[in-house]
């Protein structure tokens, strides 16, 4: 009965004895996260249940991520799978409105351009030593674009997933303060003041109809393994302009994404592990994540004054910043910055038109990859 | 194939593949808007 009694008691203070350092400062860094995303309101929809993910994966002995544990049968229907980044596009597609684009389609080269980050940060990561298909999965936070973050880490570095994708959520939400002084040193006053005529194309909505099918029956034949990332935006967007499901379109974007997003912030949070997060790879990670969204920016911007030139000075540089996927929060941060300099410029409707084109940049920027990779041979037929 | 040759194939044809197929994209929707354009009768939406 004695010794009955103590085991009982030693049982309630497992826990405490397995705690380690470790523990204690992922247990800190996942309430990080919750206080980002609760107190200064940064991605709250990810880094809330990525922040929770984080402390219930380090609380010792929890399990949570062992064969049969709670986030690990999530993580392997859904995350291994590549199934919840997919269902995310569904509704991301149902969400975006791509008239901008259809109105302005020359803009799209921007959303090419607001890609290139990616594959600088590539040669970058490989020049640090990091393997090949590790590399790839660094250099995607360039994409700015959360789903398929994941969907390219958990794909070929899956060991990775967590510090991509957390620095994929993060730095998207720190746009507003990455981009403003890029796009001040790469531009002149005279570039940042330059008005942009309104587009006003009218546009059918038979024309909305097609767009969805056309790009994916042609980009997914131009690159087919990335045809399940541009089938799904492009579903999303076909239930939302088609007219005719309406409930599929808002299931599509709010029961599914809110489900989806839930539980894939939870599976992300849930790889942070101390053993496997606390590493110097960590750290860099973050930094080359950094340096892509810079470089999307700065090369977007440059991208911005060869059109500028090219047409005379029609166009305002500023908005090759938007060519990045960060939707609609880089068109903002480009019609705050241009009316800074110019308080009757109104960007917004050609930033929006760019960072429409940076969604879809982004989701062909990967599959481009995944098919050149496909080419190469280093991923299967 | 070494890191190199890897990282710069990728690179290389990673954004001209990426530039070129958005380039078409929009030549695409130039096609879309002529083929079915705005008719005066058709209601506005979205």
């Amino acid at each position: 009965m004695e010794s009955a009694l103590v085991s009982g008691i030693e049982g309630l203070f497992l826990g405490v004895l397995n705690l380690g350092l470790g523990h204690v400062i992922m247990i800190l860094i996942g309430s990080l996260l919750l206080y980002l995303g609760i107190s200064k309101g940064y991605e709250p929809l990810l880094l809330v249940p990525i922040g929770f993910g984080a402390i219930l994966v380090n609380v010792p002995l929890s399990e949570m991520m062992a064969e049969g544990g709670f986030i690990r049968y999530f993580y392997d229907i859904g995350v291994r799978t590549e199934i919840f980044p997919l269902l995310i596009f569904i509704g991301i597609g149902a969400m975006t409105d791509f008239q901008p684009l259809l109105e302005n389609p020359k803009i799209i080269l921007l959303g090419a351009a607001g890609q290139f980050g990616i594959f600088i940060t590539l040669l970058l990561a490989l020049a640090l030593g990091f393997d090949k298909l590790d590399a790839v999965a660094v250099s995607i936070i360039g994409a700015c674009d959360g789903p398929t973050a994941i969907y390219v880490s958990s794909k070929f570095a899956p060991h990775l997933l967590g510090a991509v994708s957390v620095a994929a959520y993060s730095y998207m939400s720190l746009v507003p303060l990455i981009q403003p002084p890029i796009m001040r040193a790469l531009t002149t006053e005279k570039e940042r003041t330059i008005v942009m005529g309104a587009v006003k194309q009218p546009i059918s909505q038979t024309t909305k109809i097609m767009f969805p099918i056309v790009v994916t029956i042609f980009a997914s034949i131009l690159a087919p393994k990335g045809a399940p990332l541009i089938g799904t935006v492009m579903l999303g967007n076909l239930l939302k302009e088609s007219g005719v499901v309406d409930r599929l379109k808002r299931a599509s974007e709010n029961e599914i994404a809110n489900i989806v997003t839930l539980l894939l912030g939870l599976c992300i949070g849930a790889t942070m592990e101390a053993d496997k997060f606390l590493k110097a790879q960590t750290l860099v990670i973050l930094a080359l994540g950094f340096i892509a969204i810079s470089l999307d920016t700065a090369v977007g911007i440059l991208f911005g004054k060869l059109m500028c030139a090219l047409t005379g000075g029609k166009i305002n540089p500023l908005i090759g910043a938007a060519g990045i996927s960060a939707f609609p929060m880089s068109a903002r941060v480009v019609q705050a910055e241009g009316q800074k300099y110019n308080k009757k410029n109104y960007l917004l409707m050609h930033a929006m038109s760019a960072n429409a084109g940076g969604q879809i940049g982004s989701v062909i920027a990967a599959a481009v990859m995944l098919s050149v990779l496909q080419g190469m041979g280093i991923v299967g037929q | 194939m070494d890191n190199w040759t890897f990282g710069w194939t990728l690179a290389l044809v990673g954004m001209s593949g990426t530039m070129l197929v958005l380039w078409i994209l929009s030549l695409l929707i130039l096609l879309i808007r002529k083929v079915f354009p705005v008719k005066p009768t058709e209601p506005k939406k979205g």
